[in-house]
């Protein structure tokens, strides 16, 4: 087996250095009666080009962004990563080292995600930020639960219903078995969060919208911030499709406490939905309750600067089962993946994809209108929208699978009032040919 | 133009006259802050042609555009190529990392992760365009649960700690079915700290067991506390000494009798595998790090991937979506009304999960067994070398790993944390230090199984060198390490004035 | 680590069995962590502290003094309602090592009921029990 390297004669004399006369032997601690009696039931073990035609074949039978135009976002982008990006990353010294426990020899590491706070918070209009959390989704649920312990008395957060469904679920998983509860906010007709229910609610510790919305709608920031400030709550905002900050005010400008983020766009394959990277963001003053790791510049003793993680008496390895959050794996790799690309697109070229990906939705939205498809919601959005599918669009949408199309999601399994209805996104990577070749296709 | 390179460049200062140090010191490059070495008008991504009209947004809704820092490609690669150099990785060299199993991520596994259908997949495909991935992670679903002796298993959870609260909430899950939540759960001083904070997370109050004196838990401790107000035991077998807790079907026995549940915590699951099942010691639930167990990267902090392995009481309360296989077609089977719901936003670490796939299709059964046998023989290789060098806390036959202390050290004023520092400049990566907190100067070796005999006997020979430099010059172990970029950093300023971006 | 007979305790002092020191002024009591605490914990880097008029009763965690590897927390031997914080620890979490007994107090509070620290140890028997 070529990743083990133990020649007959090592294995013989480290057995007698041990003390052992087999390698069977070696287990003397575990009683006979427990050991496994036959070997486990697993496939033949494969060469490396056997393996190769299996995950070519497994590979082949999904739907990707080299074989199908999907015209889908609702959590998961399909954007250009430039070559370097993934070059850079799988440098062995970042891919295979470990938490950078030991600073002296992490240090590409530490000034990496040091690099990567300083940018999303720049992004996003925050002061600190962590070294990543899992998702959106699971970062959102952290976020709640910072407010529901600072504010010590409520045990309810208010929860947009057009926030993601299946962060909702998260929301939901975490919070009920620790005794919390979330309240879902209605939608209004223009597709945006229903603030109105929050004047009769005393007993919240915050309130949670995501913009733009799972409808792709930007939500008015600013008039939740206001309700907010005036019941003294938690202003908390996610969001899934990260480079619509790079033309949108950004949640600081709102005065926002804390942001629960999806970085996938910032570089990172989709990969059937993970890992993607979550972003937790927040002012200041919420420093130490943070959950997760945070990297400090500081210097050496020979009085060179450097890098550290620090504040680490918040994490569960100290604080045991006091800590904040019981998060110890992140997901780095990826946080650092997004620092490259967010170098790599910088001030010019971030603000030209995102203004890119507006335009696109734009055609495609007039071209889907010219098709009969109807727009809901008024409200502007940047990159994917709600649509109103003519009559046997659904047959429709099947016969174009064939033809390599994926024409938007069916939003009905979300919303059961939202009958043919379908959320549709456009991102750079379409070119208007695919575009009118869908609207053809769909004719 | 000599300055200049001075400036840029900090060569080694010290030779190596040791045998056994086999770290030099090359050119190391400082480098800048990425926003530092920004130009107004640079960009180093290719914008896509505007091939559709222009349409702005309302000016109230947009802003001027973020201050990213604006580069060159050159300047990217330059950059991370640098920052990269700093960092030491498994492909370096040793990581003997105790807890952590830092073995061989192999490569074949990012080239079939990297696959186009795979990487370019999107989660809400419908099921006839993804059934590849369906079948993938059904297939190593199965793969798990046979390898840990269970009866189902998910691989929603993002990571070990996520795995853990994921089983936790199996448990409180059950608990509520069956009528009666309980308030307490088990946890022995020995456990991962993420243990008492995941089961927090669920409202369940830790109660703290010590282990025995010999290391392990015993029958006695966990009977004097299991009651039916709790709601069962966390346990992590082989524990964090890198002992197998001999008595753990007694001790499962105990709490099922009280109608509690066992959970495993399978973080050490790289000394068993075939050779014990945790289904077979009365382990309820188990969670399992791909990213230790099953050869995936690290990546500096993560994504890992914890999946967990539940008996077939357990099974209903799994995170929805479940895979299931119906004449050769995969579906995505949302109702289940007593699941914990979802744990993530899509389907878990998917393309962590290919590389795990990868791995077990390549190793097959014989030879996941043979990764389990070859990392005790290392393990017990090194205690047995260095057992005269270093204090060993508990002198029995260890696992995948072995734990010493720094007692023969401390006459000289020399701290564990001392030797973690000098061994770098030896070239190898420090063990995991002062853990498990039962220990008092912990030092905890994990060599792994992908280890050679040669790189083992290096060490011990770094080691051994170590400890005679401990008694002969202990001055040079405390100002480690020597052929770092950085010397010891200032912790406490960093932790006192925290700065936490540029 | 300071050996035992190294650690300063002064004799006009209480002294509870988690290392709080207290000292009373009319009804105000002044609580900070004495020379053993703040040396077994080493470098402080950050306390906690109570909000003015927040109510404890006595045994009750009032905050936490952390070093970059340890969290303490912090009981009050008394109940009663915070009267004062010492603000500067924000600034200067170094005072709780450098001077526990004067600069580095952590709360004054006002105590209902002052034979609550009846059973504190005075300095002679703190150091008969830190002897063991």
């Amino acid at each position: 087996m070529r990743y083990l390297p133990h020649t007959d004669q090592d294995i013989k004399e480290m057995l007698a250095k041990t003390g052992y006369n087999s390698l069977d032997d070696l287990f003397p601690t575990i009683p006979k009666s427990y050991r496994v009696k036959k070997e486990m039931c697993l496939p033949q073990p494969l060469t490396e080009w056997e393996l190769n035609a299996h995950m070519a074949e497994l590979s082949s039978k999904n739907a990707s962004t080299s074989s199908h135009k999907v015209f889908i976002g609702a959590g998961s982008y399909p954007h250009h990563i430039p070559s370097i990006i993934p070059y850079l990353i799988s440098r062995s010294e970042f891919m295979t080292a470990y938490t950078p426990y030991q600073p002296e020899i992490s240090q590409g590491t530490l000034q990496g995600i040091y690099e990567f706070q300083t940018m999303i918070t720049e992004l996003l209009g925050t002061e600190v930020a962590t070294a990543s959390h899992y998702d959106c989704g699971t970062a959102l649920s952290e976020a709640l639960m910072i407010a529901l312990r600072k504010k010590k008395k409520q045990n309810k957060v208010a929860i947009s219903s057009l926030v993601h469904p299946h962060h909702r679920q998260i929301v939901k998983t975490y919070l009920e078995p620790a005794g919390y509860q979330m309240v879902e906010l209605p939608s209004k007709p223009d597709g945006t969060t229903d603030l109105s229910p929050l004047d009769t609610m005393d007993d919240i510790a915050a309130v949670a919208v995501q913009s733009p919305n799972f409808f792709g709608c930007i939500e008015n920031l600013g008039k939740v911030k206001e309700i907010a400030t005036k019941k003294n709550i938690f202003f908390i905002t996610s969001f899934t499709e990260v480079l619509a900050y790079g033309l949108l005010k950004n949640p600081g400008h709102f005065g926002v406490d804390i942001v629960a983020g999806e970085g996938q766009s910032l570089g990172i394959a989709q990969s059937f939905g993970g890992p993607g990277l979550g972003i937790m963001t927040s002012s200041k003053q919420y420093v130490r309750d943070l959950p997760g790791r945070l990297v400090g510049r500081t210097k050496d003793r020979r009085g060179e600067d450097g890098f550290v993680l620090t504040l680490s008496t918040r994490e569960q390895h100290i604080k045991r089962e006091k800590a904040s959050s019981n998060i110890c794996s992140n997901n780095g790799l990826n946080a650092m993946t997004a620092a490259m690309y967010m170098a790599t697109l910088g001030k010019i070229g971030i603000r030209k994809i995102a203004q890119t990906n507006h335009d696109k939705a734009m055609f495609l939205k007039t071209k889907l209108e010219e098709t009969g498809f109807k727009v809901p919601f008024a409200t502007p959005f940047f990159n994917e929208f709600v649509v109103k599918a003519p009559d046997g669009f659904e047959a429709k949408r099947e016969s174009v699978k064939k033809r390599g199309i994926v024409a938007g999601l069916a939003i009905e399994k979300y919303y059961p009032t939202l009958k043919n209805h379908y959320l549709f996104c456009a991102t750079e990577v379409f070119s208007k040919d695919d575009i009118e070749m869908l609207a053809r296709e769909l004719k | 133009m000599e300055e200049h390179i001075a400036n840029t460049c900090r060569g080694g200062v010290q030779k190596c006259h040791n045998a056994h140090q086999t770290a030099t010191s090359g050119l190391i490059f400082k480098e800048s802050f990425l926003w530092e070495k920004s130009r107004e008008g640079r960009c180093a991504v290719s914008i896509p042609a505007q091939d559709v009209e222009e349409s702005l947004l309302d000016p109230e809704l947009t802003s001027d555009p973020p201050e990213l820092p604006q580069l060159s490609e050159m300047d990217v690669v330059r950059h991370y190529t640098r920052l990269s150099q700093w960092n030491f990785g498994v492909d370096s060299g040793m990581y003997p990392l105790g807890s952590c199993t830092m073995k061989y991520n192999p490569k074949t596994n990012e080239v079939q992760a990297a696959r186009p259908g795979f990487a370019g997949a999107h989660p809400l495909l419908d099921e006839d365009l993804c059934q590849g991935a369906l079948e993938m992670i059904y297939n190593l679903e199965q793969y798990l649960a046979e390898i840990t002796g269970m009866e189902a298993v998910t691989l929603q959870p993002a990571a070990g700690a996520h795995g853990e609260l994921a089983g936790m909430l199996a448990i409180h899950a059950y608990h509520a079915k069956m009528g009666h939540q309980r308030s307490k759960i088990i946890i022995p001083d020995t456990a991962h700290g993420t243990n008492p904070a995941s089961a927090t997370l669920c409202g369940y109050e830790s109660i703290n067991i010590h282990s025995g004196e010999d290391g392990i838990l015993t029958p006695e401790a966990v009977a004097a506390v299991m009651d039916e107000e709790t709601a069962g035991i966390m346990i992590t077998n082989p524990n964090t000494l890198g002992l197998f807790e001999e008595n753990i079907k007694e001790i499962a026995d105990i709490v099922h009798a009280k109608g509690g549940l066992v959970y495993g915590d399978g973080a050490n699951m790289n000394a068993i595998m075939g050779i014990v099942k945790p289904g077979d010691l009365g382990i309820d639930v188990i969670h399992l790090n791909l990213h230790k167990t099953f050869s995936t990267p690290h990546g500096g902090g993560g994504p890992g991937s914890g999946p967990i392995a539940v008996v077939k009481a357990l099974e209903p309360f799994l995170p929805v979506p479940r895979v299931q296989k119906k004449d050769d077609r995969y579906t995505l089977v949302y109702d289940k009304p007593d699941s914990m719901g979802r744990m993530l936003t899509f389907h878990g670490h998917f393309g962590i999960m290919v590389r795990a796939y990868s791995y077990i299709l390549t190793m097959g059964a014989k030879g996941l067994t043979d990764v389990s046998k070859l990392a005790v023989l290392n393990a017990n290789y090194i205690k047995e070398c260095l057992r005269e060098d270093l204090h060993l806390p508990y002198d029995r036959p260890c696992m995948h790993e072995c734990v010493f202390t720094d007692k023969f050290q401390a006459d000289n004023g020399v701290s564990t944390l001392d030797m973690a520092k000098r061994i770098m400049d030896y070239g190898f990566h420090p063990p995991t230090v002062y853990f498990p907190l039962v220990v008092h100067g912990a030092i905890m070796i994990e060599p792994t199984e992908t280890e050679s005999k040669e790189t083992i006997d290096q060490f011990i020979g770094a080691f051994k060198s170590i400890v005679q430099e401990a008694k002969e010059n202990p001055e040079i172990l405390k100002s480690a390490p020597h052929l770092a970029k950085l010397s010891r950093l200032d912790e406490v300023s960093a932790a006192r004035k925290p700065v936490l971006r540029g | 680590m300071k050996e035992l007979s190294e650690l300063n305790l002064p004799e006009n002092l209480k002294y509870s069995d988690d290392h709080e020191w207290a000292r009373v002024d009319g009804d105000v009591v002044t609580i900070g962590i004495d020379d053993y605490a703040q040396d077994q914990l080493g470098e402080v880097v950050f306390v906690e502290v109570p909000e003015i008029g927040d109510t404890f009763s006595k045994g009750d965690q009032f905050g936490t003094v952390e070093s970059v590897k340890a969290v303490s927390e912090i009981y009050t031997p008394v109940s009663g309602k915070i009267f004062a914080v010492n603000d500067s620890l924000a600034e200067a979490p170094e005072l709780i090592n450098n001077s526990p007994y004067e600069d580095g107090w952590i709360i004054k509070i006002k105590a209902d009921n002052l034979s609550e620290l009846d059973n504190l140890k005075d300095k002679a028997s703190y150091f008969q029990m830190l002897k063991g």
